[in-house]
């Protein structure tokens, strides 16, 4: 923690679990039809909620993130949550100003309830038991944690990547609960392609002999690090990967005439797959994947995305940026006719930038003007 | 970095709009219009329409940077090209659809005029006159005109379609577009500014023109 900045940091954070559905009626209701009993939501909170509970923001994290959004865990944590560079004091998600909210969605692994919790019923892991999840049932638990705060508005539901889907998603399942909407680098429905990286990772990963119908004890370390390795691939442009690593060789100066790591890439990459095999389950990758995959928007309006934010009432920022190939501007474009054939107040970017998807973590400082301004805007109506 | 400069930005914003021609199509909007304006730059126009006229706002511009100056502001703002991307709007979806200085400056006029009036039941247009005395005196000397109204050399001003009011009438007329009223401006410096309401064409560096393809200005206050 020694390079935190006392100034604009939130500090030590702990994080908190919310637990809910002890009973039949409590339980969680599921798109496909089954309920979930005893679920955890894992979530940490910065700044201080308002009296009138009007200043609340939720932030979604994105397909392996976790409730741990700003901040240090102890003091010698050496890296801050994954979006710190948007969130703390004078930020644009302005600690002085809102209470941010971060949850781990359920089918998640990093303290939320998902395949590798422990089944009520059966008393071992639910593992390939647990029930396919959506992204409504993802944000349907989230909203049991709104109630649990107190909070009977938000201010602002944003994310980026699967985090903006859930943004959406929350406008759509839920228009009375929410100001507004931040949704960056995502789409209102899963693209052709992106359903088949999400497929050959599952493949990657259930092909491992490791993996064993999901009943492991030892994650499938080669089959979930294909699977990130291909994912990351996405992840980046054509440029960021030609400006950051270029044909240059990991070590030697000629080629081995082998099929070890001789480029960088291929270094970053393998690096890439063996850090994330340490803190990602193979399950949950294939459970929320898939949800992903679910993810259409336009199903709320039997196929048309117009009709599908007839009952939207929310602001919305839109983001997308001139680089990212997973989740394209058009998609974004997209969505903004729709919520503008609805008269929403909407506004979007498309920045320009060379990190491809991933810029939604890395371009802050464009991003943190727009999401600045237009946090901004909705505290004032709010407070005046 | 710090972000903590910007709020205030947003709150104490200036409400007073130093252009002429702004602060003339301000005065005519009536109250709770749908506004959109095609090429708001940093949206200064359409903040005070909002504040002032509780008009619901959209702005239309395709330079990243004034996007972010939009948003600082609180204006509501799509990031698109007018030459390409209007589709977005739908037909008939905002009461006026305006374009202030800005026609001059995309690739095809005269579909953008046709686009405006898809969108909107009225368009506001505020033109820059290339016929005005000024750029005349500078043409006859052979230059084309640089002055306090068109103050870019020819190879670096956004203004790529040179007009006329004159030639703006003729267009309309081409595409059966009523000219429902014609405000000719002057502004300081101009030549015998008293005569642009009698010879617009020669003596109005700037006009304001209201276009329809009905009948009425619906609803403005002109």
């Amino acid at each position: 923690m020694e390079d935190m900045n006392p100034i604009n940091s939130v500090g030590i954070v702990t994080p908190q679990d919310f637990l809910f559905g002890a009973t039949g009626e409590d339980a969680l209701r599921l798109d496909c039809g089954k309920t979930l009993r005893n679920v955890t939501i894992r979530y940490e909170t910065y700044g201080i909620l308002s009296e009138k509970a009007d200043n609340a923001i939720l932030v979604e994290h994105a397909l392996t993130g976790d409730a741990h959004l700003a901040g240090y865990h102890s003091e010698t944590d050496k890296k801050p949550g994954w979006w710190d560079s948007m969130v703390g004091p004078g930020k644009p998600f302005d600690t002085n100003k809102y209470f941010i909210v971060c949850s781990n969605i359920i089918g998640g692994c990093s303290g939320s309830t998902g395949p590798r919790s422990i089944d009520p019923e059966t008393g071992r892991r639910y593992n390939m038991n647990f029930p396919v999840l959506t992204i409504a049932d993802m944000v349907r638990a989230q909203k049991h944690l709104m109630d649990h705060l107190g909070i009977r508005k938000w201010l602002a539901v944003a994310g980026g990547s699967m985090g903006g889907m859930l943004a959406i998603q929350w406008a759509i399942s839920y228009p009375d609960s929410l100001r507004s909407v931040i949704a960056i680098a995502t789409t209102s429905r899963i693209s052709p392609q992106s359903i088949a990286f999400n497929w050959v990772g599952r493949e990657a990963i259930m092909g491992d002999p490791g993996w064993n119908g999901g009943e492991y004890e030892e994650q499938p370390q080669r089959g979930l690090a294909i699977a990130r390795m291909l994912a990351h691939i996405t992840y980046l442009s054509d440029e960021s990967m030609r400006k950051k690593f270029g044909r240059n060789l990991q070590d030697s100066k000629d080629y081995s005439f082998n099929f070890h790591k001789d480029f960088e890439i291929e270094s970053y990459l393998d690096h890439q797959g063996t850090r994330f095999v340490e803190r990602f389950d193979a399950n949950s990758y294939l459970f929320i994947t898939r949800a992903i995959d679910y993810f259409d928007i336009a199903d709320y309006g039997d196929g048309d995305l117009t009709k599908a934010f007839s009952r939207i009432k929310a602001a919305f920022l839109v983001v997308s940026f001139s680089s990212d190939w997973l989740f394209p501007a058009y998609q974004s474009r997209e969505l903004v006719k729709a919520l503008l054939d609805n008269g929403l107040d909407t506004t979007y970017c498309n920045i320009e930038s060379s990190y491809g998807h991933d810029a939604f973590l890395l371009e802050t400082k464009s991003l943190g003007t727009l999401v600045s301004g237009f946090l901004t805007a909705r505290h004032l109506e709010v407070v005046s | 970095m710090t972000f903590s400069d910007r709020p205030t930005h947003l709150i104490n914003d200036e409400l007073s709009l130093h252009r002429r021609d702004l602060q003339t199509i301000q005065n005519m909007i009536p109250d709770g219009s749908r506004i959109l304006d095609l090429g708001c730059g940093s949206g200064r126009l359409l903040k005070v329409l909002k504040q002032t006229k509780h008009a619901s706002v959209t702005g239309v511009e395709r330079d990243q940077n004034k996007i972010l100056e939009c948003a600082t502001r609180g204006v509501p703002v799509i990031h698109t090209d007018l030459d390409t991307s209007l589709g977005l709007f739908s037909d008939h979806s905002y009461d006026y659809v305006i374009l202030s200085r800005t026609l001059q400056a995309v690739r095809r006029p005269d579909l953008l005029l046709e686009e405006m009036l898809r969108i909107g039941r009225c368009g506001i247009i505020s033109f820059m006159n290339f016929g005005h005395i000024n750029a005349r005196i500078q043409l006859v000397f052979g230059n084309m005109p640089v002055n306090r109204n068109l103050p870019r050399p020819w190879y670096d001003t956004p203004t790529i379609h040179p007009g006329t009011i004159s030639d703006l009438r003729n267009l309309c007329r081409t595409l059966n577009i009523r000219i429902l009223r014609e405000i000719p401006l002057s502004a300081e410096g101009d030549f015998l500014p008293g005569l642009a309401g009698v010879l617009p064409n020669l003596f109005a560096s700037n006009c304001i023109f209201i276009i329809s393809k009905g009948d009425h200005p619906e609803g403005l206050s002109v």
